[in-house]
């Protein structure tokens, strides 16, 4: 019982971190386009300057929580799928530096560098969150001792021998490119005037199409590679909820952009994210990692786990800790609600 | 030693030693902002306002870089040291994620309201976001020398039927006797590195007759603030952490002194090399009988040397550890000094005209980062050959499947991509110092 409540914990954080850090990694993807001249850039980044570093503390705190919880999912995976974690790192290293840096000279070649390097490394941040997600689904080849090491890439094809991008986990992230680019610029929509705001909307509503036909490519080919996914629905039909969010969220998103309702459209492309994801991981479970070949070699919820005392003592932190922590977000989010206004004060 | 391994070990520490250059002027910039902030609250004067936001704008660069640069250590554990993740991540999972929890949100929110939120906040509000930054800051630290401390003096665990570690008492993890001296001694030198940046600027200012008034705030508040954590690195906090190596790592102890024969009063080397092939130490400079007091805190006291313990047990790289341990105790030595000389002439107000004195803090404030990459080599190289001390060899602990090619690859990235944010972070670092500090300035944000 103990590891599902850390397996559905860590679920939720992970979720959280996608829909934080999602937005102002799809406001780094559309702000080339939405935003033209140095205020309406600055009003973008300004929209985000305050939250992102907190966002991206969702990705740690996900990470300490999965350390402590499934040492050996995390062993396992963070080494097997050592070359593309590291690039992502260097990519959040170049995103971080790109907002913070970008204020503190005013010339017309270190902003623009600046601009590219952010809007750079979101995509690529998006694609990559994408074909890890399809990793997840597609398996991995462990061994007996719940190792492996995949290359880049290899034939791209995921068959027996798979590297870590192939045709599948490439359209996935080509999918989650879309969902942030729609998620971002909403968010950038909801935070913003005039014509930044008509731009983003304009974006918002190309990548809603984009998103409805990947959503129903994606789920198609995610079924066929990875027969769990049918066999988790099917024994346990009450998991139809997880994807019917991500449907009343992608609906959610065209119906209130249509009314002009800028915040609630945002907050329904939330729920389609977490709704995907509760999908994703409802359909691999019990597994968290599966094997492809022996099925037995599969990293499961049971066979990650630490031992129960440590998880016992965790929930004794995990649960104040986190009140803590929604407190600050939601206070932070207070303060900063309301669209920007570009003379407020700032560093 | 496999090419592979040695890779892993030289990838973490260097990832680590460029993350620290930040997290250290954090931790002690974030008490001198507070500070400033209760002298404006106090006071009220603008005066330190403004220069709580000069500062608070070099922090943000600098607090910045420490986070990019601090994501890849908490991934690196499962990256590059898989065997002792796995092993291990069952006990220090715990506290890398309560610093998650517990710091990090606090920090990266208050933050935002520090910088951004000045306009917004009432002024006690904004000293309290100044308090919630630094006490986050501290915390961290906390947290992640409770988790150093484990692998140096591992409690509060069973080993199970296969030898795995299974945590038994996750409250002996916080309250660590090794961590509480290792958080204090670590505490002061990162405020000595805030408090020789703070005086150096300020000295800068005075020798170049800008920015005068401020120069004077700095130089007072760097000097006091800083005389006050030279003495509490050396006493109790250093003498303590000695205490516990000589108690609970001997061998480490006897490899930092570059101390070879088991002998009664043995001396105390100040300089001189280390020759571990012959087992003796070279152009010696010493301390007549030293040794004995430092360790035991009684003359004549017996000290076991190297030659007490298997070789299988000495630290790896004994002459890379000897010498961090005496580059961390002479800095230490010579910050006593610089900032009890100034500390002399502040209080005979004569400090901010001498112009020699102001020199030497300019010079100088580069040198606690020294100091304080010398002091973790010392304590992180003394832990070997172990990685888990007496637990897990250091040769177990990393990812049996990532090749040294990959993990080549990767640190060859990371020393390309720190070189560059090296530049530009000293580069925007030195505007801001040029622009200096202004009254009531117009904030220009993003």
């Amino acid at each position: 019982m103990l590891p599902v409540i850390w397996f559905c914990i860590v679920a939720v954080m992970i979720a959280i971190y996608v829909v934080l850090d999602g937005f102002d990694l799809g406001a780094g993807i559309v702000h080339l386009g939405v935003a033209r001249t140095e205020n309406e850039r600055r009003a973008v980044l300004k929209s985000i300057g305050p939250v992102w570093d907190g966002n991206e503390v969702w990705l740690l705190a996900a990470g300490g929580t999965l350390y402590f919880a499934f040492p050996a999912l995390y062993a396992s995976s963070f080494s097997g799928f050592y070359l593309p974690l590291m690039m992502v790192l260097w990519l959040l290293i170049l995103r971080g530096a790109s907002v913070e840096f970008r204020s503190h000279f005013d010339n017309r070649v270190w902003k623009p560098l600046w601009d590219v390097v952010f809007c750079f490394a979101s995509a690529l941040l998006a694609i990559f969150f994408g074909a890890a997600l399809g990793n997840v689904v597609r398996g991995v080849p462990l061994d007996s001792s719940g190792d492996f090491f995949l290359p880049l890439w290899t034939n791209w094809q995921p068959g027996p021998n798979p590297g870590i991008l192939d045709w599948y986990t490439v359209t996935v992230g080509l999918f989650a490119f879309l969902t942030l680019a729609q998620h971002g610029a909403l968010w950038v929509a909801y935070k913003t005037k005039d014509e930044v705001r008509a731009r983003a909307r304009n974006v918002a509503r190309f990548a809603w199409f984009g998103v409805g036909l990947m959503t129903m490519l994606v789920t198609v080919l995610s079924f066929r590679i990875q027969p769990a996914l049918a066999a988790s629905f099917h024994s346990m039909p009450a998991g139809y909820v997880f994807p019917a969010l991500a449907l009343a969220g992608l609906v959610g998103v065209f119906l209130f952009w249509r009314r002009q309702h800028d915040l609630r459209a945002f907050l329904a492309s939330s729920l389609f994210i977490i709704g995907m994801l509760t999908s994703l991981v409802f359909g691999v479970f019990p597994n968290v990692l599966p094997s492809i070949g022996d099925p037995a070699l599969s990293l499961t919820v049971q066979n990650a786990a630490a031992p129960e005392y440590g998880l016992r003592v965790g929930l004794l932190w995990f649960i104040p800790g986190i009140i803590l922590a929604v407190g600050y977000n939601t206070f932070l989010y207070r303060k900063f609600a309301g669209k920007i206004n570009l003379d407020d004060g700032g560093h | 030693m496999d090419s592979a391994l040695a890779l892993h070990r030289f990838h973490f520490a260097f990832t680590i030693t460029f993350h620290y250059l930040f997290v250290q002027l954090t931790l002690g910039l974030g008490l001198l902002i507070f500070i400033l902030k209760s002298m404006a609250l106090k006071t009220g004067n603008e005066h330190y306002n403004d220069a709580a936001r000069f500062w608070a704008k070099i922090f943000a660069v600098n607090f910045a870089l420490g986070v990019v640069t601090g994501i890849p250590m908490e991934f690196q554990f499962g990256t590059n040291w898989s065997r002792f993740s796995k092993a291990a991540g069952g006990v220090i999972g715990h506290t890398l994620a309560m610093e998650g929890l517990y710091s990090f949100f606090l920090e990266s929110s208050f933050l935002g309201l520090l910088i951004f939120g000045e306009k917004i906040l009432s002024k006690w509000g904004h000293w309290f976001a100044a308090l919630a930054v630094w006490v986050g800051s501290w915390l961290s630290g906390y947290l992640i020398i409770a988790t150093d401390a484990w692998m140096q003096h591992p409690l509060g665990y069973a080993l199970g039927p296969n030898g795995e570690i299974l945590l038994t008492d996750w409250f002996s993890l916080l309250v660590n006797e090794w961590a509480f001296w290792q958080f204090w001694h670590t505490m002061m030198g990162g405020v000595l590195t805030g408090c020789f940046i703070m005086a150096g600027i300020g000295a800068f200012y005075l020798l170049l007759h800008r920015h005068e008034e401020y120069g004077r705030t700095f130089v007072r508040l760097g000097v006091t603030v800083g005389l006050a954590a030279a003495l509490l690195a050396a006493f109790p906090t250093g003498d303590q952490q000695g205490m516990l190596v000589a108690r609970h790592q001997p061998v480490a102890l006897a490899a930092m002194e570059g101390h070879f024969e088991t002998a009664a009063s043995p001396d105390m080397a100040i300089m001189g090399q280390p020759d571990v092939n012959k087992r003796r130490l070279d152009n010696p400079f010493v301390l007549p009988g030293a040794l004995g007091f430092i360790v035991h805190k009684r003359w004549g006291a017996e000290v076991r040397g190297l030659d007490g313990f298997p070789q299988d047990q000495w630290p790896d790289n004994i002459a890379l550890l000897y010498y961090s341990f005496h580059v961390m105790v002479g800095l230490g030595t010579i910050f006593i000094g610089i900032m009890g000389l100034a500390g002399l002439f502040l209080w005979l107000k004569r400090l901010y005209t001498f112009r020699p004195l102001l020199w030497a803090l300019l010079l100088a404030s580069p040198l606690p980062y020294v100091a304080n990459t010398a002091g973790w080599m010392t304590a992180e190289l003394g832990r070997q050959p172990w990685l888990i001390y007496g637990l897990m060899r250091t040769t177990e602990g990393a990812s049996p499947h990532v090749s040294s090619g990959n993990t080549l690859f990767t640190l060859l990235g990371f020393m390309g991509l720190y070189t560059v944010l090296a530049m530009l972070g000293l580069l925007m670092i030195w505007r801001e110092i040029d622009h200096g500090p202004a009254p009531q300035e117009k904030a220009t944000g993003y």
